[in-house]
């Protein structure tokens, strides 16, 4: 396994995903892999806690916005009409924008038949990297709170790709557009669900996510506490692989509860990690074939 | 008309138990609406079982460009104009990448760019035991203006409301603190954030106080599981008493809950006799009695 993008996702929130891909990634560096991580759930980044990275650089995260030159807007109105997001209002005496609705296509800089707009910058987040224990290399991104769009800094995130690295790729819970943003290059999906109806319900969307972007899915169920009958059905039916399976624990929840890794405080568990690797490895290797 | 009440429950970190406590609340309070906007990811249907739907409703999203290969000269001035590399070197466009901004179909001199709105989900209005009302929604995966889908489902059960005559709106809003959530909390009356004690959940509660803060909403606090680490509880309510939050209460641990989810059922339902829903119930008096104030 050299140079590939593994990313978790998991439609519910809450399911464990974060804690499988600190634990993964800690497995792997551990068995003398590159390892990268990058924390693209930039709206509550968690990795860190149990990484524990040193921070040595900090970047703010630009998005464009276009700035209004009033003495030469001449109210024509055309921004604001062409504007999708609303993002531009015309008044009979000057142009406002709300920023918050800006998605920073340009399209007004373009189209403004004055010449009025230009572009600027704001800051809605910011990048940090560093290193973890057991050497891994850690990215994560944080979108200031009250701004809207997490978008562009998953977008920066994924910029820091580092070439010959294992990269783990935390995505945002949820099904829609930060996911596919998080998971779109992808070389496999890795899906924690839990085995309850929620769980379910939310795995079956994410699952058509993924398989719409033509990605290899594998399933870890967590907190296996006897079967889920409707879950074993439906992964049957769908041909998904389930690639580790971890019990209800309640130590389990205390060592997260302290923020400590599940292969550290639980060796027992190490196994099970092992299988994990060794699945998504298979899962590769199974859709190489089928290229 | 008498004045509708809206209160808001959410977590920030997802899984904490919020959609849990929703049901349970929502079995409690007697008059009302109730409102799933954890639209990316629409649990609380599952708990509470609509009786009918009354009413399913469209949702189009923003518009996606699409080239029409007939009429594409191949000039290559989208693929300029397109900031998010949503147009492939052969004039193709990945709907996935395509933000929906027109700067291609504005600009294109052959007009050879389709620019449209689609369907991008489906809201639901039914009918829930009590002669209640429930809305909620669910988009279509992978798709874009979650925050929209929110503001429909919100008019939705505040028109509801005042048909059915009751002034009390209750929202189960999704995990985060991003668009979807900046919609499902603004203007309402109370956040109530659920959490528990773990570092993640200390750390994420700062950020959706902050965020409710930042929209002036009135936030209330429940701790759930609390017994794993009553360490980082007491350092919550702490948090709590600085932050001039209300402390509604703590829920134990219960595997109970768990094996009520599996059946899709509440706690109240599954184990009324369970420590968890006897807080339950005490949260629930208290809520009564800040609702009446606020
Ligand atoms: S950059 Fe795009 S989204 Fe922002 S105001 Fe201009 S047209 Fe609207
Ligand atoms: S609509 Fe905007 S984002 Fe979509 S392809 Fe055209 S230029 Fe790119």
């Amino acid at each position: 396994m050299r140079d590939m993008n593994i990313a978790f996702a998991s439609g519910k929130g809450g399911t464990g995903k974060t804690t499988i891909a600190v634990n993964l990634a800690f497995f792997l560096a551990y068995s003398q892999q590159q390892v990268q991580y990058l924390d693209c759930d930039v709206e509550e980044p968690n990795g860190h806690i149990f990484l524990k990275p040193e921070i040595h650089t900090r970047t703010a995260a630009k998005v464009m916005v276009p700035v209004i030159d009033q003495d030469k807007c001449t109210h024509c109105g055309e921004c604001s009409e062409k504007c999708q997001f609303n993002a531009l209002v015309t008044l009979p005496s000057n142009t406002l924008l709300f920023p918050e609705l800006c998605h920073g296509c340009g399209l007004c800089v373009r189209i403004c038949p004055e010449g009025a707009i230009h572009e600027g910058e704001r800051e809605i987040g910011f990048i940090e990297k560093g290193k973890a224990i057991q050497n891994i290399d850690f990215v994560h991104g944080i979108l200031n709170v009250g701004e809207p769009m997490a978008g562009p800094i998953i977008h920066e995130v994924k910029r820091q790709y580092k070439k010959e690295h294992i990269r783990i790729i935390d995505a945002p819970p949820g099904t829609s557009c930060p996911v596919v943003k998080t998971i779109h290059d992808a070389d496999v999906v890795v899906m924690v669900t839990e085995p309850t109806p929620f769980g379910l319900h939310d795995l079956q969307i994410a699952v058509s996510v993924a398989q719409n972007l033509g990605k290899p899915i594998g399933i870890v169920i967590n907190r296996q506490n006897g079967e889920f009958p409707p879950l074993v059905t439906y992964l049957l039916n769908n041909s998904l692989p389930v690639l580790m399976v971890l019990p209800e624990d309640i130590e389990i929840a205390r060592c997260y509860s302290q923020g400590e890794l599940i292969i550290k405080a639980l060796p027992l568990y190490i196994d099970q990690f092992m299988e994990l690797a060794v699945n998504i490895g298979r899962l590769l290797g199974k859709t190489k074939d089928r290229r | 008309m008498t004045h509708i009440k809206e209160m808001v429950i959410v977590s920030g970190k997802g899984g904490t138990g919020k959609t849990s406590l929703a049901g349970a609340l929502s079995s409690l309070f007697q008059g009302k609406v109730i409102a799933d906007c954890d639209v990316d990811a629409a649990n609380l249907h599952l708990i509470l079982q609509p009786e009918e739907v009354l009413q399913t409703k469209e949702f189009t999203g923003g518009k996606k460009a699409k080239i029409d290969p007939e009429r594409c000269t191949k000039c290559g001035t989208c693929r300029e104009v397109c900031r998010y590399d949503a147009i492939s070197e052969d004039f193709t466009i990945d709907p996935f990448s395509c933000e929906g901004c027109g700067a291609c179909y504005f600009f294109c001199s052959a007009m050879a760019v389709n620019f449209s709105t689609r369907l991008a989900g489906h809201y639901y209005i039914c009918s829930i035991s009590g002669n209640g009302r429930f809305v909620f929604a669910e988009l279509l995966p992978g798709e874009d203006n979650s925050g929209k889908l929110v503001a429909a489902v919100r008019n939705e059960a505040r028109e509801e409301a005042v048909k059915t005559g009751v002034n009390f709106i209750l929202i189960d809003g999704p995990p985060g603190i991003g668009c979807p959530v900046i919609s499902s909390i603004t203007g309402t009356h109370l956040a109530v954030v659920v959490t528990e004690p773990t570092p993640s959940g200390i750390h994420d509660l700062k950020r959706i106080v902050d965020l409710t803060h930042h929209f002036q909403v009135k936030t209330a606090l429940v701790v759930n599981k609390w017994d794993i680490h009553p360490g980082y509880t007491r350092e919550m309510k702490q948090y709590c008493a600085e932050q001039n939050l209300i402390f509604l209460g703590e829920i134990p641990y219960e595997t109970a809950i768990t094996k009520a989810q599996k059946e899709a059922k509440t706690i109240l339902d599954f184990a009324p006799d369970c420590a968890a829903s006897g807080s339950i119930r005490e949260i629930y008096t208290k809520l009564h009695e800040i609702l009446e104030e606020v």
